[in-house]
This record gives C-alpha cells, sequence and structure tokens, in this order.
C-alpha cells in the first residue's frame, strides 16, 4: 500500500499534480475563512444594533447553512452570472458558510460583553467605532477563534467536493484515483486534507493566544485576589 | 432566462415519471440518507450513552468526532468504492462513518450537560444506574442528542448527493448527468430540489426537537427565568 503511494508520488508529473492542488485546496479553503470573518463582524454587529435585523439574518444563516455544497455550487453561478467551472463559486459559497457559521457567536460574544466594560470606554472617551475595535471586538477573539476552527475544517472538506462540477483542489486526486481505479492519489488526498486541518487548526489557536494575551494577565490578577 | 428553462424543466410532466424521475431520485435520496443515519444511531447514540454515564473514554470521543469531521466526504465514498467494489453497501459504509461523530458527540455532550444536582437527587431517591440513565439523563440529554442527529441528517443529505459520482442513486445523478449532457438548466433543478429536500428535513427534525424536549424543563426553565434575570 505505501509502496504503492511511494511509486504514484516517484513521477514527477504526479508531485506537480499534488502539489499544484493542495496550494489550489488552500487558496480554495483559507481565503473564504479570511473573506467570511470579515463579513460575519459587521453583520454580527448591525443585529446586535438593530434587534428586527437579528431574528432576520440568524434565521436566513441557518437556512443557507443547511443547503449542501455540491447545490450550492451548482446554484451560485446561475445567480451571480460566473461560469460553472469557476472557483469564484466556491470561493462565494465558503465564504457564505464561513459567514453563515460565524454571524452566531459574533451576536453572542457582542451581547456578552459586560454593561461596565463598556460604560468604563464610553466613560474614558471612547467614540462608538474605535470603542468597537478597540473593547468589543478583542473580548469576542475567544468566541470568534472557536468559530473560525469549526469553518476551517469544514471549508477544507467542503473544497475537494468543487472537483465535481470541474473545480480544481485535493478533491481533483479523488475524481482522478476512482477514474483510473488507482488508490494512491485518493489516499494521498485524504491524508493530505487531514493533514491541512490540523496545521490551520493549530494556527488558528496560535494566533487566538497571541491575540488574547489580557486573558492571561486577567487569570494572574484574579487567581491574586 | 436560466431561470426560466430550470422552471419549464422542473414544471416538464416526463421529468416525473419511471425509474429516473424526480420522485424516484427523491425517493432514493431520502431512503439513502435515513438508512445511514439510523445504522449510524444505533452504533453512536449506545456508545455516547455509555461514555457520557460512566465519563469513560470521554476525551477519545472528543478526538475521534473532531478528526473525523475534517475527512472529506468524496475522498471517503470513493475510498470505499476503491476498496470494497461498485455497489450501495460501500458508500452507504461512508455514509454511516460521517453520520456517526455529530450523533455520539450530540448524545455525549447531552449526558454530560445533565445538571449534577439533579443526577445526586436522583441517586438521592434511591434509582439505581440504570434507572438514572433511563429516567434522569436520557430525557435531559434529548435536545443536544437530536440536534446532533440533525447535523448527522445535513451531512449525509449532502454526501448522498456527492455520492451519485460513485453511482450511487439520488438526486445527484440528476445534476451529474445534466452535467454530462451540458444542460446547465438540469444541473440547476437538480441543485434546488437537493436544497429544498435538505431544508425540509432539517424543518422536520427542528419541529420533532421542539417536540421531544420533556415538559419538565420547559417548566424548569421558565419557573428559574425570573430568580437567573434578579442575579
Amino acid at each position: 500500500m505505501f509502496g504503492d503511494i511511494g511509486t504514484y508520488l516517484s513521477s514527477p508529473g504526479n508531485r506537480d499534480l499534488v502539489l499544484q492542488q493542495l496550494l489550489e485546496h488552500i487558496y480554495l479553503s483559507l481565503l473564504p475563512l479570511v473573506l467570511g470573518l470579515l463579513v460575519a463582524i459587521p453583520l454580527g454587529w448591525t443585529a446586535t444594533r438593530f434587534r428586527w435585523l437579528r431574528g432576520l439574518l440568524l434565521g436566513g444563516a441557518n437556512i443557507l447553512y443547511t443547503i449542501p455544497s455540491l447545490a450550492l455550487f451548482v446554484i451560485l453561478p446561475a445567480i451571480i452570472g460566473t461560469g460553472i467551472t469557476s472557483p469564484v463559486n466556491v470561493i462565494v459559497a465558503l465564504t457564505l458558510y464561513t459567514a453563515t457559521l460565524l454571524v452566531r457567536p459574533v451576536v453572542d460574544a457582542l451581547e456578552a460583553v459586560p454593561q461596565h466594560v463598556v460604560a468604563a470606554a464610553v466613560a474614558m472617551g471612547y467614540r462608538p467605532l474605535a470603542r468597537f475595535f478597540a473593547v468589543e471586538l478583542p473580548l469576542a477573539v475567544p468566541v470568534l477563534a472557536a468559530g473560525a476552527r469549526v469553518a476551517s475544517v469544514s471549508n477544507i472538506s467542503l473544497v475537494s467536493v468543487g472537483a465535481l462540477v470541474g473545480i480544481g483542489g485535493l478533491g481533483l486526486l479523488f475524481t482522478k484515483g476512482f477514474e483510473i481505479d488507482y488508490l494512491p492519489p485518493i489516499i494521498i488526498g485524504i491524508l493530505l486534507t487531514l493533514i491541512l486541518a490540523l496545521i490551520v487548526d493549530l494556527l488558528i489557536v496560535l494566533l487566538r493566544n497571541m491575540l488574547t494575551r489580557w486573558q492571561r494577565v486577567g487569570a494572574h490578577v484574579g487567581g491574586g485576589s | 432566462m436560466i431561470f426560466s428553462n430550470m422552471i419549464d424543466w422542473l414544471t416538464n410532466g416526463a421529468n416525473w415519471q419511471g425509474p429516473e424521475g424526480i420522485p424516484t431520485r427523491v425517493g432514493e435520496h431520502v431512503y439513502y440518507a435515513v438508512l445511514a443515519v439510523l445504522v449510524a444511531s444505533a452504533v453512536a447514540v449506545p456508545l455516547g450513552l455509555f461514555v457520557g454515564h460512566t465519563g469513560r473514554g470521554a476525551v477519545f470521543v472528543v478526538a475521534i468526532s473532531n478528526a473525523l469531521r475534517a475527512l472529506p466526504t468524496l475522498g471517503l465514498v470513493t475510498l470505499f468504492v476503491l476498496l470494497l467494489g461498485l455497489g450501495d453497501w460501500p458508500v452507504l459504509i461512508g455514509l454511516i462513518i460521517l453520520a456517526v461523530p455529530p450523533i455520539l458527540s450530540g448524545t455525549y455532550a447531552g449526558v454530560q450537560d445533565v445538571d449534577r444536582g439533579v443526577i445526586d437527587a436522583a441517586r438521592g431517591m434511591g434509582m439505581t444506574g440504570w434507572q438514572r440513565l433511563w429516567k434522569v439523563e436520557v430525557p435531559n440529554a434529548l435536545p443536544l442528542l437530536i440536534g446532533g442527529v440533525r447535523s448527522a441528517v445535513l451531512q449525509v443529505v449532502a454526501t448522498v448527493a456527492v455520492a451519485a459520482f460513485v453511482g450511487l442513486g439520488g438526486l445527484g445523478r440528476i445534476l451529474l448527468s445534466g452535467q454530462k449532457t451540458y444542460k446547465f438548466e438540469v444541473m440547476l433543478g437538480a441543485a434546488v430540489l437537493i436544497a429544498l429536500l435538505a431544508v425540509v428535513l432539517d424543518q422536520i427534525i427542528a419541529a420533532i426537537q421542539r417536540l421531544v424536549v420533556p415538559k419538565g424543563l420547559t417548566v424548569a426553565a421558565k419557573a428559574a427565568a425570573p430568580t437567573r434575570g434578579g442575579k
């Protein structure tokens, strides 16, 4: 079995293919993660500001998240006018999934900021926008990171489905392997997907720890009292 | 333009008959999804109850559930078909493997989340381990357990569509045949049907989820609300 994988990878053509699809896979899964985060934060903020939007937004997010990826990859080009094999479809679809996953945590996190903290920031002269970036958003980082971990795993696994409608990524190794009845590309594809998911997960945890130094300081202060 | 073509296709009576008609494909889709979720529940619910009740193997359950979530569905079904041969069962095994983690973690989390005070009270009333499990832990765990089944159904409905690539029946077959014949309106029609099916099934389970919440829990939540607000 592992010998076969070695044989497969010993061909420079196959190595190039695997590497190229891996890079495409990283691009197609991580760009939507960042874009989805950038969409979810203002949406979540708007939902906390305007009560009537809250239900609409969260309900809409729920329904959108229910739509299977293969269906969304086909429906999106009809709506936004891209070609069926355009990578833009996957990027937009996964951005939507990421945003729908993150909107609720953003709303919950913003609503969980204690009133006295907000009041203190106002008293210190923070204007609403500055206060949002300096106080409320940093406090939401742990919740956002938890949501981003779920979204990154789900994105990395979903990009593969794009291979069915002719979009690149590691999914291409599955369709190719199946067509020529050959296991090594499929096993390599699955392993690389799992390793990629693990590495991205670790990176998000690292980033979260870097962005939440205040939490550990807070813990020390709390422990001392 | 493309949407009106799709509506023409969807409203053409000829597409609603025969072994490749829409009703047959919807039936297949639901059948495979329900079968996979039932078999997965038969494995995951008892295991989740055991782990939640005894606390043994909790780390293992969480780790396995997280790792399996990253598995690419297309990779899994192609792998099983190449390993075990063409047919429904190899694909179904892949579907079952994908449905186990959400049900397992939902069941485990449901039992795990039961208020310790409630369990102590049950113990104090003289309930045995089995009685505590069936009369206290299971009813209290039901909302999260069904939540797990709900995610599993979503995952499996999506994967049945993908598994059309390896020959499984269901609405994905219509989508892929539309692709082969360059009929985008057929692909789009199938995609819309898959989306509708997923949303409808999800709403049905959401309704079940609301129904099975034990009355006691709702009453307790209402009774607790004012005191919590007062804190």
